[in-house]
């Protein structure tokens, strides 16, 4: 570019002022402009072909409108790369690529929303409805099984008694992501003591409320309860095994390394076969175990090896002085684990938490084959539904599972950044 | 009467005995890092401790705290013996301040809030007493208007002064420097020093591993050279620096005063 045509002012040494960077350099125009519009010519090389073709495409051709631009983009890259490769044209560069990349997005998103929103059916009541645009989902199977995606066979009637847990749980949860101090220490406390206590009774029963047996749990419900008791019982089980792990005891260090290695040996899918299928025999005969209890111990359990693994990456981080400048100060081990090294190695491993978290949250997916009916299990089952068997509906019912596990998903992954960010303020050395 | 008693205890306070190191061996593995050490200090006393690298110096000051354990002898420290008494250990340790050569500040902690933590958690301190006490010790190291900062926001010589008020925090009887100032720049070493000078001058009991040989000459009572894990040599400095007994102190002074 003709940078060096600009006519720039001299200052007497020590007096040059610091001058802001030149505005085409600068954010998307910038790019735009050094790379596609530097020049009258080259400008037109851009615009021409692009217009030409877009019309070609859009008026001769009967292509759409979304069509046309990315017909018109694409020629108009075509036309640079040969004007680089005949005419050694410079500009092109990362152009080429970005562009490309662009095309490719814009493709996608173009049959993404045409699935999911143009060519959609909104409201439905059958088979019959759906199939009237086969290319578009059909919401309608969604919103009339939605109580169903929710609850599973939990009663109608008393469907309020998850909803009210639901709210407790929002209630303590909040404050624990983004609470401070003592209301938040107040909220983990609360959450870890009494909420278990609490939504055990208001969704199973008891105290004068119907007993709703677990096998009638399901949905999101059931996935939320799953992949909550993981994620809560699996960090302190993982920190205590971790801990253990590095124990100076033989005897403590060894049953942990024997507890994590079992536990990260077995694929998830085969815990919860063995807790449905060969745990019972070793029951005595006429002694029953709950078969969702039995999913969450195998869950928290195996979810735990894992963490125990993430967090003594995190211990062997922290240096050695800072156990020495605690036991010199006469805390216990308790203690400094507690006030000093576990602070500082649960913040270096938070990515690793959270993956594990995630990890687990999709796993809960696989209690489907121990007869319990998740989130996505109810959505399976709805899809067996002769009435609502149409071309579009499965993907409707697999395209809606992906979005809410990703949006769940995603919300952990941001609130990890939010919370490494918030935790390294001020504290690098 | 009342005052030649005084008198009295002053002088018997004097002959206290801090720490005493008897016959104490040390192995780590096969190799063996102390040999027969026999080291007493007294109350209100200022050691200094020299020798060549890898000589045993921070094994032999770890050993008084029980960061490091002894396989014989015996250590005995304001009256208590170390052993594996994890009771015991701690019972020292609350009277035991150490200073570490890089520093071992908390840094997710403040400052206020690594001065604090012991007095609270170990003392238990009310958290408005430890703060006042803490407010005072950084004071008298004179950054008290670093005290809402993480560690990893001060320079070295101001984070050093902070490990030493740290430990001050605790009201220990004895100190213990390792090497205090050789992870600093030279402009950084005096103020480290300087505060070390003023608490020498009111009395604490300090066990000084260092180099900086101005600084012995000026506070030590005796310094003690250690050569491959033997106490070769002690004497006050004076004729430690004018008249070495010993060859192998003789090359150690020459090389480190040499250049
Ligand atoms: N944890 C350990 N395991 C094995 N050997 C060790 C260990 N710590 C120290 N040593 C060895 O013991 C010897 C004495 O170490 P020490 O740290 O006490 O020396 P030092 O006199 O403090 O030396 P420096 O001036 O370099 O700090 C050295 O040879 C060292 O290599
Ligand atoms: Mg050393």
């Amino acid at each position: 570019m003709a940078m060096d045509d600009v006519v720039t002012p001299r200052y007497a040494p020590g007096q040059h002022p610091a001058l802001p960077a030149p505005a085409s350099t600068v954010g998307v125009v910038g790019w735009l402009r050094a790379n596609l519009f530097s020049t009258g010519p080259d400008t037109s090389l851009t615009l021409v072909p692009f217009g030409v073709a877009f019309l070609a495409a859009a008026w001769f051709g009967g292509v759409s409108i979304m069509g046309s631009i990315v017909i018109g983009i694409l020629i108009a890259v075509g036309v640079r790369i040969v004007a680089r490769v005949a005419f050694g044209n410079p500009v092109i560069d990362n152009t080429v690529l970005t562009i490309v990349g662009a095309i490719i997005i814009f493709l996608i998103a173009d049959v993404l929303l045409n699935f999911t929103i143009f060519d959609a059916v909104w409201s439905a009541s059958g088979r019959a409805d759906c199939a009237k645009s086969p290319d578009g989902a059909c919401w309608g199977f969604v919103t009339a099984r939605f109580s169903q995606f929710m609850y599973g066979f939990y009663p109608d009637a008393e469907r309020w008694r998850v909803d009210v847990t639901g709210i407790f749980a929002i209630a303590l949860i909040v404050p624990i992501l983004f609470g401070q101090g003592r209301i938040r220490a107040y909220a983990v406390g609360l959450f870890l003591l009494a909420f278990p206590i609490v939504g055990f009774i208001l969704m199973y029963g008891g105290l004068g409320l119907e007993i709703v047996p677990t096998n009638k749990w399901g949905g999101m419900m059931l996935t939320l309860v799953i992949a909550m008791t993981g994620i809560t019982a699996s960090l302190p089980l993982g920190v205590l095994l971790a801990l253990g792990r590095r124990s100076d005891m033989p005897a403590i260090r060894n049953l942990c390394i024997v507890f994590i290695e079992f536990w990260r040996g077995v694929p998830l899918i085969t815990v919860l076969f063995m807790a449905s299928v060969m745990f019972p025999l070793f029951l005595p005969e006429g002694v029953t175990f709950n078969q969702l209890l039995r999913a969450l111990i195998g869950v928290a359990l195996f979810s735990a090896a894992y963490m125990a693994e993430v967090v003594r990456g995190g211990l062997q981080a922290i240096p050695k002085g800072q156990y020495e400048a605690a036991s010199a100060m006469g805390l216990s081990y308790w203690k400094s684990m507690r006030l000093i090294v576990l602070p500082q190695a649960l913040t270096i491993v938070i990515p690793g938490i959270v993956n594990s978290f995630i990890a687990l949250f999709k796993d809960t997916t696989l209690v489907l084959i121990i007869g319990l009916f998740d989130f996505l299990g109810t959505i399976q089952t709805g899809l067996n539904d002769n009435a609502w068997a149409a071309p579009n509906v499965p993907m409707t019912g697999y395209v809606f599972a992906a979005l809410v596990y990703w949006a769940f998903c995603f919300g952990m992954s941001r609130y990890s950044v939010r919370l490494e960010r918030k935790l390294n303020t001020g504290r690098q050395h | 009467m009342a005052e030649a008693a005084q008198q009295k205890v002053a002088s018997a306070a004097a002959d206290e005995v801090a720490v005493e190191l008897s016959g104490v061996h040390k192995w780590y593995g096969s190799f063996h890092v102390l040999k027969d050490i026999n080291l007493t200090v007294y109350a209100r006393e200022r050691i200094v401790i020299c020798g060549p690298s890898g000589s045993g110096k921070s094994t032999m000051i770890r050993c008084i705290n029980r960061l490091e354990e002894h396989q014989r002898g015996k250590i005995v420290v304001d009256g208590i013996e170390l052993t594996n008494d994890i009771k015991k250990i701690d019972e020292i340790r609350r009277e035991v301040g150490m200073v570490f050569q890089h520093f071992n500040l908390f840094p997710h902690l403040t400052v206020l809030q690594n001065l604090t933590l012991a007095p609270i958690w170990v003392r238990k301190q009310s958290k408005a007493e430890a703060e006042r006490t803490a407010m005072h010790y950084l004071e008298r190291v004179k950054i008290p208007e670093q005290a809402a900062k993480f560690p990893g926001q001060l320079s070295g010589g101001q984070q050093q002064r902070v490990a030493i008020a740290r430990s001050l925090c605790m009201n220990p009887k004895i100190m213990l420097f390792d090497e205090p100032t050789s992870a600093l720049d030279p402009e950084m070493i005096a103020e480290v020093l300087d505060v070390m000078v003023e608490l020498a001058e009111e009395g604490m009991t300090m066990l000084c591993v260092t180099h900086e040989m101005g600084f012995a000459r000026r506070v030590a009572d005796r310094v003690i050279f250690m050569d491959e894990g033997q106490i070769i040599e002690q004497n006050a400095p004076e004729t430690f620096f004018n008249n070495p007994q010993h060859e192998r102190t003789k090359l150690f002074l020459s090389q480190i005063l040499g250049h």
